[in-house]
């Protein structure tokens, strides 16, 4: 199990971070007995990790969140709390960080935290999302997203997927591009993520990179 | 791989007006529609178009009316309280017989509400939210696919029948991501732009003259009557609508956008409970879908509007049951969405009533 303490998931909006972030902090909660998820999206009104609350204090998954979150005001504040999870070193902790450049701005207010402790940050890639859908769009926004953080990208993930129209063919076809990008930025592919029916299709010697995704965020006709 | 990709309605919305042919986007920013002009000002300056943050939204809608006025094809997007804010400079565009579209991505009113969806500016978008006597042609997709798809159509209207078009989203609309196909438009043939537009006489015409004032009052009734001729047109040519389970329905749901999504899964579960249940979902909320009702009032025994409001677009499903059949509302507002539990059931206090 990944034994990093602070574990950030950044990329483009609309990539999948949210729901990536809520199974990794599930999944933490299997090897440790302190995690937290911190909803740190500044960006998006809608559908993100303060959704899930329920789910997540039920499992004992502390959630931190803004506190205008899904409330009718457009204030992104951050909590203070957020400072404990990194005084408190029992914690594990997990970042949901807004899309995009604009998005990881608000981790450059955490950076003296983050520079004296050891962190990975993961990069989210979904090559069926419009604006970044080859290596060179989107490793633009990757060296945009270290810009504004002034933190460093260590882990890839490729989550290609079209939603309920999602395939192994595209996942894959994904997984192409995104081995070129790992290939020319020297940043290692960490996990392979989609639902479960999708990543048991996935060949051979792919599979230990397998994460699969329970969704939780979910429309209300679903 | 497939040819569709991931998109926010927001996002979808601004490219499928770019591959419309839309050159020009004038707005300013408003929580649940930002991702239109920011998707604009990325793609914009790629395609050679123009993407302008003006200093508010009254300034847009008046560049809007400028470019309109040259022949451009142009847009502006925001939601509620900025599209109060346009309803001026919205006449001014009617009474001068320009072609644009405008975006409404609905957040909760009244005043500045809240950011989350609602349906609550119906009214504003089908009554005419402005001064004078006009219609806007207002279209109500209820998927990203479905509003990619109605960008063309919301152009191509515009420049037909020289009005102002609106595409009437809600918050969820433009915040959801869904799979999507960019298919090649056909368009249609479209009259020239020539005789109006203000493009310049190059010394060789007559200058064209864009204006909404009128000195003789004969002149102005003479042309609203023109433009309500091409209303009456639009009315014949531009309806669209989807019924769904209508012939042996003891019941009709009525829902437009997003919410037509919760009313058919509601219709789907009550089925599988043995009701009877029906959707009618006009997509064009004006000119608004009468002959659906006039289907369905032959077979159903009530219907139910379901609307993320107090109850506006059921005023529009009265007139058009006239009193035939009885009409119910169900509606959730303030940024609060309605369940599929509570449809169904709202759909069971009906029906038990009736028998």
């Amino acid at each position: 199990m990944n034994n990093t303490r602070l574990n950030i998931f950044v990329g483009h909006f609309g990539s999948g971070k949210t729901e990536i972030a809520i199974n990794f902090a599930i999944h933490l909660k299997k090897y440790y007995n302190k995690v937290s998820i911190v909803d740190l999206d500044i960006v998006n009104p809608y559908f993100r990790t303060k959704d899930v609350t329920g789910i997540l204090e039920h499992k004992g998954i502390k959630v931190i969140a803004p506190m205008f979150a899904n409330t009718n005001v457009d204030i992104p504040a951050l909590p203070a709390e957020i400072i404990s999870l990194f005084q408190d070193k029992e914690y594990r902790v997990v970042f949901d960080v807004g899309g995009d450049d604009i998005g990881a701005t608000a981790l450059g207010r955490y950076y003296k935290y983050f520079a004296n402790e050891k962190y990975q940050m993961f990069f989210v890639a979904n090559m069926k999302r419009a604006l970044t859908n080859n290596a060179g769009n989107t490793i633009e926004l990757l060296r945009e997203i270290e810009k504004k953080s002034r933190l460093k990208v260590s882990d890839l993930i490729n989550n290609t997927n079209l939603s309920y129209s999602s395939t192994i063919e595209d996942l894959l076809k994904g997984q192409k591009v995104i081995e070129k990008i790992s290939r020319e930025i020297k940043v290692p592919i960490r996990y392979i993520t989609g639902k479960h029916e999708i990543l048991s299709q996935l060949p051979h010697d792919l599979k230990e990179k397998a994460f699969p995704l329970r969704l939780y965020l979910k429309m209300p006709w679903e | 791989m497939s040819d569709k990709v991931l998109m926010k309605g927001n996002e979808a919305i601004a490219e499928a007006a770019i591959q419309a042919g839309c050159r020009y986007f004038f707005g300013y920013p408003i929580t649940p529609q930002n991702e239109i002009p920011e998707y604009m000002s990325k793609r914009m300056p790629k395609v050679g178009g123009v993407y302008l943050q003006a200093e508010s939204e009254v300034a847009a809608i008046n560049m809007v009316y400028g470019a309109a006025g040259a022949g451009a094809r142009v847009m502006t997007s925001s939601s509620s309280p900025g599209i109060s804010l346009k309803q001026e400079g919205i006449s001014y565009i009617v009474g001068s017989d320009l072609p644009c579209v405008i975006v409404n991505i609905v957040r909760g009113g009244p005043g500045l509400g809240g950011i989350q969806p609602a349906q609550s500016d119906y009214f504003q978008a089908v009554k005419g939210g402005a001064h004078g006597d006009y219609h806007l042609v207002v279209l109500a997709p209820s998927s990203v696919q479905e509003a990619v798809d109605l960008m063309t159509d919301a152009f191509d209207i515009a420049d037909m029948y020289r009005v102002p078009v609106m595409l009437l989203g809600d918050g969820m609309l433009g915040q959801m991501m869904e799979p999507v196909e960019f298919k090649e438009q056909k368009g249609r043939d479209l009259p020239s732009k020539e005789a109006w537009a203000t493009t310049g006489t190059k010394g060789k015409r007559r200058k064209n003259v864009v204006n909404s004032l009128y000195i003789d009052p004969k002149e102005l009734e003479d042309l609203n009557i023109k433009r309500f001729e091409r209303y009456k047109q639009i009315e014949a040519n531009e309806l669209r609508y989807e019924m769904i389970n209508c012939d042996d329905a003891d019941i009709v749901l009525v829902a437009y956008g997003t919410t037509a999504r919760v009313a058919n899964s509601a219709m789907r579960s009550a089925r599988s409970e043995g009701l009877k249940v029906g959707l009618i979902r006009p997509i064009t909320l004006w000119p608004f879908p009468v002959e659906a009702f006039q289907k369905a009032v032959q077979t159903t025994k009530a219907f139910l509007a379901v609307e993320m409001s107090m109850g506006q677009m059921v005023e529009d499903v009265r007139m058009a049951i006239n009193g035939a059949k009885p009409v119910h509302f169900y509606g959730r507002t303030g940024g609060m969405v309605p369940t599929p539990s509570a449809i169904i059931e709202e759909l069971k206090k009906i029906l038990g009533g009736e028998r």
